[in-house]
């Protein structure tokens, strides 16, 4: 449904078969579908899960750990059934892309989460949809059916002798669900409240099961991998960071999109040539390289690889590939206070500081916004941010806090601007509304 | 309670999927949801039944999710995105213009209960930005004018829906 | 488990593997401060005060769920640490109504203790902060929703403890709040644990809040009055004008065997003190009507027509009804007043255990007597008859707990599906009445299966149930009244054959078996010894009648007949209890001593104002043979402890009541006032000497000088005088040869939670739950998570 793009620079891998009809069994057979699990399936667990590790692949969900070695975490033996879990909740603020890869190449998702599952000898895999993609569940729902009717999921998969089922699961609105120990509790129809840590999920997850939990789009690159081997994989992009990743430019740019581009690829070159540069003739403001949760960069700070290590050396994240560009329209502050009333509204609840801290810092920023604001603000918002940074039950708190500081430590001015009663500079009618709270 | 065949079909199917019965809730009660309109007591009393719980566990879960309601809404719920790649691209004014155009509020339903408005986060079309759900329909680079065909396109299916 | 080495705040440690940091830091001394964790409840790591810094970890990490680890290496205080919780306790105030002057709470809240000790006094947060009313959620418990810090302890209390389940979580963000049951109100078990856990002023008890502030309480430990399982409770008290007033009931400093636990009861119910319809002058019935009177008048006529009846046609003459819910003391000197003053066996009491059945088949097995603590740590658990989530709330707890936290075995067989069944092993549903049929094929008869299987309860599951209790060590076997005599006999012989096995026979009030235990029989003396073999009981006391006396029915009995010229009760209510016709007595000259006009003050001649566990010394034995003390909290002026009564009728009798009380020592010892401003002068005196570490026995009013003598010569009672007086309980021994009763005697009190007998329905508290409960059906159980 989402429109497609394209760009010279792309190098399509998980976007190989958008648009090539491969929702379809026998087109994605045409297009090399299942290819990948037979030839895994004579590969043997230790080779698997090495080969992920060698390819350089790190997750997609947004934390970027090295997914073989995450899978090399489950316990061989273990007396609880082992799982493999899917993480498509996609709800983090500027992302899109596994939406893209349900729709158009769901059958590549199964792929991955069977591979999965033969890396670590488990037989049972979930695919969990956020709530708001229902048409991707339906199609996921016949995906995974046509699957069952060639054999290739169920009993015997591929007369391998090897048994694996994959179920869909549905989730109803809730960002915090995306986070892993909280999708579990989700999946087993519980509050998404996530769970103490450790135990990890690859010890004790899913009904006390070790669980590999993955992102779609780390999963639906695992098969292209096993096909085309580590080596290749990992030389597309630079060093521990390995292959290409769907990234998904958004905000005021002239053609924004998902481009499956090069892990590395300059993220200067990603705005100003890939997505067309900034609309309007405007000026860049300023980016949020990965996601709402990924402290954003200014302007000057945009020339720099769009990788895992170089953006953390950057001070941000590159997060979930969700890079929203921002003009110089944009009042820092009415963002600022847009993405915290986000976190206010998805935080579980469960801990003091990211309860507390996200409903504090969303007031303070309405306020403030509207004109309201007093000079020690400046200093409390950042303070609030600050203290509740690495002190929060999940990263949820830390996802809200370091935006946070960022925007107060590199546009300090614009918040000085609005302060003694001023109204915005960049609007007409400032006034932004509070949400009840205690409904 | 009596729910359709095809909630049955698909709650039984389900229910094999897990080792615990309560693993089903969430995408349950979204299904529940999309036939009743909105989770009756009496649907409550029926899951929680189903599956061991107390009714008090069931109200736990819904209020959690912010999809699943107990109060009745329109037929057409309209969900605008306002999270930041849509305020980018003027999803602040979609929800002003929707405001206007029904004539409600946030969380507000028609008089003659056709549409619901909510302003809600990132449904994660932000390159296809501003974007807005009608139940589980994508509308995307929507426009004020766009926005209005969109809700005129409803209205227009039910009209159908009434005379034949 | 073996020991792994920390290193807290540079002091080098050792500590079981497995510990949580934050127990190895309060063993080491180091306080950690915490809202959500609570010892023996599941983890949370929800409040994130407990951060500290771990040597090679980036994170404050919690110590509330980190589980210590070799060479781990802790700093438990630091700037950033002190930062790090200052700005919790910031974050939580930020919402929080700060008029702490005014909460219930003040003075004993937590979130004050950590804004005092953090010191995040200055206020950063000027928004408005989130309101919602307050409400009431039952006749107990009240939620007020903005002082919540969300800790989720009720949640726990309510749930893993309790097994009720009633309080959840809902909404999420900082919208979340607890939520009860039944979506604006409760329906529960009204314990109050959830309220007492709160550590601020969230949850309050519709029977103490905004009566006082903690400061002006003095607190009192001693034990519940209400059931048989003895529960050890914190009375908070205050002077008023009445007397002493008792405002609060908790068990705040988890003192005695039942930890953190009380139940509805004991939490509440101890308000039928100062019930309106307390009598409080003594009533000499006058031309047909009960007339207010003297002391001096009552007293002087009780004494004047007991010596007569005595003297006239001998102690025969004279019924003593004693009580379940009077001290050890006031039992053993009421049977010795019947059997030394009056010379008669004619004393009895309302029987809810046979004990004596109990103390015959344990045949001086003297450690297989199982104490409320055994319950708790017992490997396995039998629990036959009874429902002790509604009768015994304490050892229900103590069961449920022992399963939960120690994965103790419980096997369960009972005629209804009795709650318990849910921490059950194996439950085996048998026919109503068929009991001893069940110990019969415990005991390896197969013949009575066919009797015993039922549908939910087929033929293998007894069989297997069987099997696993023969395989079991040191299993605790509870029985309740529905096994008594020989079937109970021979129950604990088929259960000693396990090896350790201990037992427990439930009884139902407060002193059941302190009642039994100090001889309320007409058969037998203290130590369930025979009437017919008392030696050393003839020997102190210098003779004592040598036929059995009446039983209660047989009291009855004889006064129809006429023969029955005076009848003394203690603090019983034998007319609706045994439904006696309250003509029985039209010719006897009836004595009662009560707190209210309960149905037998119908048949009374003199009603005596007393006083209730509360307002005493003493001691109780709960059913498994704990005894604990009773100290002195209320006080309601005009009243008298039953002790005291009964010493001032033998004085009047013009018995020396030395021979009663072994008091003094030889010296001079005053018998204080009965009015005006010296009464009470003894106890006074006592509490005085008590608190100075004495004992007191300068007064023939004095219990302790009684205890003496009990613990003489009541086989079992020979415990540490100095660790009871501690407060500490000590397990009694059943001794002595016990002996078979007509089973039928036995009449089960059938109270529940928000029962108490006679007393019970004195009680406001209960009296408005149990009205709430009339207006809505209660859905009496509900599933686990
Ligand atoms: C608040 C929060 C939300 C998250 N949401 C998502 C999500 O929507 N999708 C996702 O794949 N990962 C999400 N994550 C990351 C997951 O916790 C987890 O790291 C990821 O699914 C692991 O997969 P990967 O290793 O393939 O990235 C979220 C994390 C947090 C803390
Ligand atoms: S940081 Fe705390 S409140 Fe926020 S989502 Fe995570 S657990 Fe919930
Ligand atoms: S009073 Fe007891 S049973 Fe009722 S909600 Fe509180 S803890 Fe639960
Ligand atoms: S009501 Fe009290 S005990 Fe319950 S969560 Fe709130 S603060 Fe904690
Ligand atoms: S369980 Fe029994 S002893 Fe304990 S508080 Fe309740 S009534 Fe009192
Ligand atoms: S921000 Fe609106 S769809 Fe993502
Ligand atoms: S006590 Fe450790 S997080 Fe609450």
């Amino acid at each position: 449904m989402a429109d497609l793009v394209s760009h010279p620079d792309e190098v399509k891998i998980v976007s190989k078969r958008f648009g090539q009809g491969a929702t379809d069994i026998d087109r994605y057979l045409e297009l090399d579908g299942y290819k990948a699990v037979q030839k895994a399936l004579g590969i043997g667990p230790d080779a698997l899960i090495n080969e992920v590790k060698n390819s350089g692949l790190r997750g997609r969900g947004g934390a970027g750990f090295n997914t073989g070695m995450k899978w090399s975490f489950v316990p061989k033996q273990s007396p609880r059934p082992k799982y493999v879990l899917c993480n498509g909740d996609e709800s983090e603020p500027g992302t899109c892309k596994d939406r893209l890869i349900f729709e158009h190449d769901p059958h590549s998702v199964i792929e991955g989460v069977v591979i999965a599952g033969l890396s670590v000898e488990s037989h049972v895999g979930y695919i969990y949809i956020r709530g708001e993609y229902r048409y991707l569940s339906n199609i996921m729902q016949k995906a995974i059916k046509d699957a069952y009717a060639r054999g290739f999921l169920g009993k015997n998969i591929f007369g391998s002798g090897y048994d694996f089922d994959v179920y869909w699961h549905g989730g109803a609105g809730a960002y915090e669900v995306g986070e892993e120990s909280a999708l579990m509790e989700s999946l087993e129809g519980k509050r998404g409240i996530p769970r103490i840590r450790p135990p990890f999920p690859a010890v004790v997850g899913l009904w006390g099961g070790p669980t590999i939990i993955n992102n779609a789009e780390t999963l639906a690159s695992v098969p292209h991998i096993i096909l085309g081997g580590a080596e290749w994989y990992a030389s597309l992009g630079p060093p521990r960071n390995g292959g290409t990743r769907l990234f998904c430019l958004s905000g005021h740019v002239a053609r924004p999109g998902v481009y499956e581009l090069p892990m590395g690829y300059n993220l200067k070159k990603m705005i100003y040539e890939v997505a067309g540069g900034i609309a309007d003739g405007r000026r860049l403001k300023a980016v949020v390289p990965g996601g709402a949760s990924t402290p954003c960069l200014t302007a000057e700070e945009v020339d720099v690889p769009m990788d895992f290590d170089s953006l953390m050396k950057a001070g941000s994240m590159l997060g979930s590939g969700g890079v929203v560009v921002l003009d110089d329209s944009t009042c820092m502050v009415k963002f600022a206070l847009r993405t915290m009333q986000f976190y206010q509204h998805e935080s579980c609840g469960w801990c003091i500081p990211c309860r507390e801290g996200t409903d504090w810092l969303k007031k303070t920023l309405a306020r403030f916004h509207a004109g309201e604001g007093v000079k020690k603000d400046i200093d409390n918002i950042q303070y609030l941010a600050e203290n509740m940074l690495g002190r929060t039950f999940c990263p949820l708190g830390d996802a809200a806090a370091m935006p946070t500081i960022a925007f107060i430590k590199k546009f300090r001015k614009e918040f000085e601007d609005h302060l003694e009663g001023r109204p915005c500079p960049f609007e007409k009618e400032g006034v932004v509304k509070q949400l009840p709270v205690f409904a | 309670m009596k729910l359709s065949d095809q909630f049955e079909q698909r709650f039984h199917a389900m229910i094999n999927h897990y080792p615990t019965k309560r693993s089903v809730l969430v995408p349950s009660l979204l299904y529940a949801q999309d036939e009743l309109g909105y989770l009756t007591d009496e649907l409550i009393a029926e899951m929680a039944q189903r599956l061991d719980l107390t009714d008090l566990e069931i109200r736990n879960v819904i209020s959690y999710y912010s999809m699943l309601t107990t109060q009745p809404r329109g037929k057409f719920n309209v969900q605008v995105c306002t999270n930041i790649a849509c305020m980018l691209r003027g999803g602040e004014e979609i929800l002003d213009h929707c405001k206007r155009k029904l004539g409600i509020g946030h969380k507000g339903t028609t008089r003659d209960g056709l549409f619901s408005l909510e302003e809600v986060e990132c449904i994660g079309a932000c390159s296809w930005a501003p974007a807005a759900q009608v139940n589980y329909d994508f509308h995307e680079n929507l426009t004020p004018e766009r926005m209005n065909e969109v809700l005129q396109d409803y209205r227009r299916k039910v009209h159908q829906q009434e005379n034949c | 488990m073996a020991d792994v080495n920390i290193t807290l705040d540079g002091k080098k440690l050792t500590a079981p593997a497995g510990t949580l940091l934050i127990e190895a830091c309060k063993n080491a001394g180091i306080e950690v401060p915490s809202f959500c964790y609570y010892p023996g409840f599941s983890l949370q790591g929800a409040c994130r005060m407990c951060l500290v810094k771990i040597e090679k970890v980036p994170k404050l990490q919690t110590a509330c769920t980190t589980v210590i680890g070799e060479g781990m290496i802790v700093t438990t205080d630091s700037p950033e640490i002190h930062q790090a919780r200052k700005s919790m306790v910031e974050l939580l105030l930020g919402n929080h109504p700060l008029d702490c002057p005014v909460c219930d709470a003040g003075g004993e809240c937590e979130l004050q203790d950590m804004t005092f000790a953090y010191g995040a006094a200055e206020s950063k947060y000027i928004d408005i902060k989130n309101h919602r009313e307050e409400q009431q959620w039952s006749p107990v418990v009240y939620f007020d929703r903005p002082r919540c810090i969300l800790c989720y302890r009720c949640v726990r209390v309510c749930g893993e403890g309790m097994d009720v389940w009633a309080l959840g979580i809902q909404n999420r963000g900082v919208a979340s709040v607890i939520a009860p049951n039944k979506e604006d109100h409760l329906e529960c078990e009204e314990c109050g644990m959830c309220i007492d856990i709160c550590p601020v002023g969230a949850l309050t008890s519709g029977a103490y809040r905004y009566k006082t502030r903690p400061w002006e309480m003095k607190h009192i430990d001693t034990t519940c009055t209400h059931c048989g399982d003895g529960c050890r409770t914190t009375l908070g008290v205050r002077r008023a004008d009445t007397g002493i007033e008792i405002v609060r009931g908790d068990n705040r400093d988890k003192s005695g065997i039942n930890g953190d636990f009380l139940c509805i009861k004991g939490r509440y119910a101890f308000d039928f003190v100062d019930n309106e319809q307390r009598i409080k002058q003594p009533l000499i019935r006058k031309d047909g009507r009960l007339t207010p009177s003297s002391w001096e008048e009552a007293f002087e006529l009780i004494g004047r027509r007991f010596a007569e009846i005595c003297g006239r046609e001998g102690g025969r003459a004279i019924g003593v009804i004693g009580s379940s819910k009077t001290s050890n003391e006031e039992n053993y000197l009421l049977q010795k007043f019947a059997r030394v003053v009056l010379g008669t066996n004619n004393i009895d009491h309302h029987r809810t255990g046979d004990f004596p059945a109990f103390a015959r088949a344990l045949a001086g097995k003297l450690d297989a007597t199982a104490s409320m603590r055994d319950v708790f740590k017992a490997p396995a658990m039998l629990v036959i008859g009874n429902d002790p989530t509604n009768q015994h709330p304490l050892l229900a707890w103590q069961i449920r707990n022992n399963v939960r936290l120690h994965r103790s075995r419980l096997y369960v067989i009972n005629s209804q599906p009795i709650k318990l069944r849910r921490q059950a092993t194996a439950f085996a549903h048998i026919p109503a009445g068929s009991e001893a049929k069940l110990v019969a094929l415990l005991a390896g008869d197969d013949s009575v299966l066919d009797v015993l299987v039922s549908e939910n309860t087929p033929r293998e599951a007894l069989l297997s149930l069987r099997d696993r209790l023969r395989g079991e060590q040191n299993l605790v076997i509870i029985f309740g009244a529905e096994l008594r005599g020989e079937e109970m006999a021979r129950l604990v012989k088929v259960g000693s054959a396990v090896s350790g096995a201990k037992f427990v026979c439930l009884g139902d009030y407060a002193n059941s078996r302190g009642a039994a235990d100090m001889g309320l029989y007409p058969d037998l003396l203290p130590g369930y010894l025979p009437v017919t073999q008392g030696k050393t009981f003839r020997e102190e006391w210098g003779g004592l009648p040598d036929a059995p006396g009446l039983t209660i029915p047989q009291m009855v009995d004889a006064a129809k007949a006429g023969q029955l010229k005076a009848l003394y009760v203690v603090g019983a209510n034998p007319v609706a209890r045994f439904n006696i016709d309250p003509f029985a007595f039209a010719k006897s000259f009836v004595v009662m001593q009560d707190m209210f006009l309960t149905e037998t003050a119908l048949i009374a001649d003199v009603v005596l104002p007393g006083a209730n566990a509360y307002e005493k010394s003493g001691t109780f034995t709960n059913t498994c043979g704990d005894l604990q003390l009773l100290r002195k909290a209320g006080e309601v002026t005009g009243t008298k402890p039953d002790f005291e009564i009964i010493v001032r009728i033998a004085e009047r009798m013009g018995f020396d009541v030395r021979k009663l009380v072994p008091f003094g020592g030889g010296m001079w010892a005053d018998m204080g006032q009965s009015r005006g401003a010296q009464s009470g002068e003894a106890d006074r005196h006592s509490v005085w000497l008590e608190a100075h570490g004495l004992e007191t026995k300068l007064s023939p009013f004095d219990p302790m000088a009684i205890l003496d003598e009990i613990q003489r010569l009541v086989p079992g009672y020979h415990v540490s005088r100095r660790t009871l007086l501690s407060g500490t309980d000590q397990h009694t021994r059943i001794g002595g040869p016990g002996i078979l009763h007509n089973p039928e005697l036995i009449v089960p009190a059938n109270d529940d939670l928000f029962t108490s007998g006679t007393l019970g329905r004195y009680s406001r508290a209960l009296n408005s739950v149990l009205e709430n409960q009339r207006r809505k059906p209660v859905e009496t159980e509900v599933a686990a998570d």
